[in-house]
């Protein structure tokens, strides 16, 4: 695997970021894209755009084909049963907020519980609450241990008889743990609970296989797998599909409408309503066949790599620390600097043309637990060296001589 | 794009060391500010006199160099200074943060202007604008009552 004709293929490398090259360390924010997907983009509305799904005409019918060529490259990716069991959706925000409310609608009353933990991502908590808002239901947290990790045991712990589904990140966006998502969905299903698997850090990084994980439903990002905005994947399994109620109302979804009644289309339309992003889908192939020409295995093996070496080179590195030390971990290298702010850090970082993220990431309840306002986060991507890792070190250098910390 | 300017001294001595760092005893004003987009917090404290002059200002907050510098030098600046003339200040801060090159007010001695100036820098880094006027707005929140807190996506 050769970095350098890799990072050829993105476009954004030959940019110059005041002056200097570009070091990319956000990628678990959102992924650069290769030339392939933001050329099929263009020559799709060049040479072949029209709606899908709908007329009958060549156009039509070659965009439609098109666009359900990614599902079955989808289902392929995820080793999905059933190409029906793909949805697109606008993220993988709106694929959480498709199970959060129609799973809420269907199955849960008052008292019910929802069990999620320290480490969820905004929009793996903010669903769940409305919920809470509107019918009373209860969230239970999973805490989150010292290392930055949840263990099965403090799942189990927050398990009671009231829980009526799991919903967890499979790879946390800021102590990098990877959960143990076959154990959970055992433990879950043994007793009795569907659960829902945030794969938006995993997709890019980790093989998958939802036969083998047996999860009920796994959300995705497409736009940091190397693909379009606007476009995430709801992955579920069939009898969900077919036992929920519809999401959003409107056309492409139906299969009659008359004044009195209404039926609802087969899979995977009933979840597919308006017209969908069909550039961005059809463009999504292009990032697939991206991740499959390197191989998902080499890119895992590539970014540990890179990861152990990051971790080495910051550890060494005196007032760095870093956040979390999960025993199974993910390309990201969440940190703080004594004495300085991570949104002076990412500044200072920013003139040397290293981009990371200083925030709470989207993870307040976490950065809270860790008794944090924020932390820098440096993440990586397939596209990424051990140079970018010494060129971070190097500006956290630089950062500390501005700050005269030691 | 200029790293000095942004760092400068003053702002680094400020945002390390800031001043009024604590909360003012028998405060009759104060307000809260928050900036939701990095989660920088500050509580400014006022103790007004009957002729709403500020006998006393301290704040309370956690944050970057930059809301801390400016917290801390802003508290320091407008300390007897009475609601119109601070109102003024303000308004005038506000515009040199975001455009106009300099600060046209006469209340200031020419060293409070420099040390206000050092905040100048912030101008060219637009990301970072919300956290040199976090303090700003909350002080005039304080100032007017409005028991309003202060979050800062709702200014431009």
């Amino acid at each position: 695997m050769n970095i350098d004709n890799i990072k050829k293929e993105f476009p954004i490398f030959s940019k110059k970021i005041h002056n200097n090259d570009l070091v990319y360390l956000d990628s678990a924010n959102s992924s650069q894209k290769p030339q392939s997907v933001i050329d099929r983009i263009y020559d799709f509305y060049s040479n072949e755009f029209s709606n899908v799904g709908r007329s009958v005409h060549y156009l039509a019918v070659k965009a439609t084909n098109l666009y359900e060529d990614t599902r079955v490259s989808v289902q392929k990716y995820l080793n999905a049963k059933d190409n029906k069991e793909i949805v697109f959706t606008k993220g993988a925000t709106e694929a959480i907020n498709l199970v959060a409310n129609t799973f809420g609608q269907k199955y849960l009353k008052e008292g019910d519980e929802i069990l999620i933990t320290e480490l969820e991502h905004h929009s793996n908590y903010v669903p769940w609450h409305y919920l809470r808002k509107n019918r009373g239901i209860k969230i239970q947290f999973a805490e989150v241990n010292d290392e930055g990790e949840i263990t099965i045991e403090s799942i189990e712990k927050k398990i009671t008889k009231k829980t009526k589904i799991i919903a967890v990140t499979h790879l946390s966006n800021v102590t990098g743990a990877i959960l143990p998502i076959k154990e959970i969905t055992e433990l879950a299903h043994s007793k009795g609970i569907p659960i829902l698997v945030d794969g938006c850090q995993s997709a890019p990084h980790l093989k998958l296989d939802m036969q083998d994980l047996n999860c009920d439903f796994y959300t995705i990002s497409c736009h940091k797998m190397y693909g379009p905005t606007g476009l995430g994947i709801l992955y579920a399994k069939k009898k969900w599909l077919e036992e929920l109620p519809p999401y959003q109302g409107g056309g492409g979804m139906i299969k009659e409408v008359k004044k009195e009644e209404i039926t609802y289309g087969d899979l995977p339309n009933k979840y597919e309503a308006g017209t969908m992003a069909t550039a961005q889908v059809i463009a999504f192939n292009e990032s697939i066949n991206f991740l499959n020409k390197i191989g998902i295995d080499n890119i895992a093996k590539h970014e540990k790599e890179l990861m152990d070496y990051g971790m080495e080179v910051l550890r060494k590195n005196n007032s760095v620390r870093l956040i979390g030390n999960p025993k199974k971990k993910g390309a990201v290298l969440s940190f703080t600097i004594d004495g300085i702010h991570p949104h002076d850090i990412a500044t200072i970082l920013d003139e040397d043309g290293v981009a990371i993220r200083a925030g709470h990431h989207c993870c307040q309840i976490l950065h809270e637990k860790l008794g944090l306002n924020a932390t820098a986060r440096a993440s990586l991507g397939v596209y990424n060296t051990k140079e970018d890792l010494d060129k971070l070190n190097e500006a956290i250098n630089k950062c500390k001589k501005i700050f005269d910390t030691k | 794009m200029n790293l000095k300017e942004l760092y400068q001294e003053i702002i680094l001595d400020h945002g390390k060391n800031p001043r009024n760092l604590r909360k003012t005893e028998n405060f009759n004003r104060d307000a809260r500010g928050y900036n939701p987009l990095c989660g920088d917090k500050v509580h400014v404290f006022l103790k007004l006199d009957e002729n709403k002059k500020i006998k006393d200002i301290s704040f309370e907050g956690s944050g970057c160099a930059i809301s801390m510098a400016s917290a801390s030098i802003m508290t320091d600046l407008v300390k007897e200074k009475d609601e119109k003339d601070i109102k003024e200040l303000t308004k005038d801060f506000l515009n040199m943060i975001k455009e106009k090159p300099d600060i046209s007010t006469k209340t200031l001695s020419e060293n409070d202007k420099t040390k206000l100036m050092s905040l100048s820098g912030v101008k060219q880094y637009p990301m970072r604008v919300k956290c040199a006027t976090l303090a700003w707005h909350t002080l005039k929140s304080a100032i007017t009552n409005s028991q309003e807190e202060i979050n800062t996506e709702k200014f431009d």
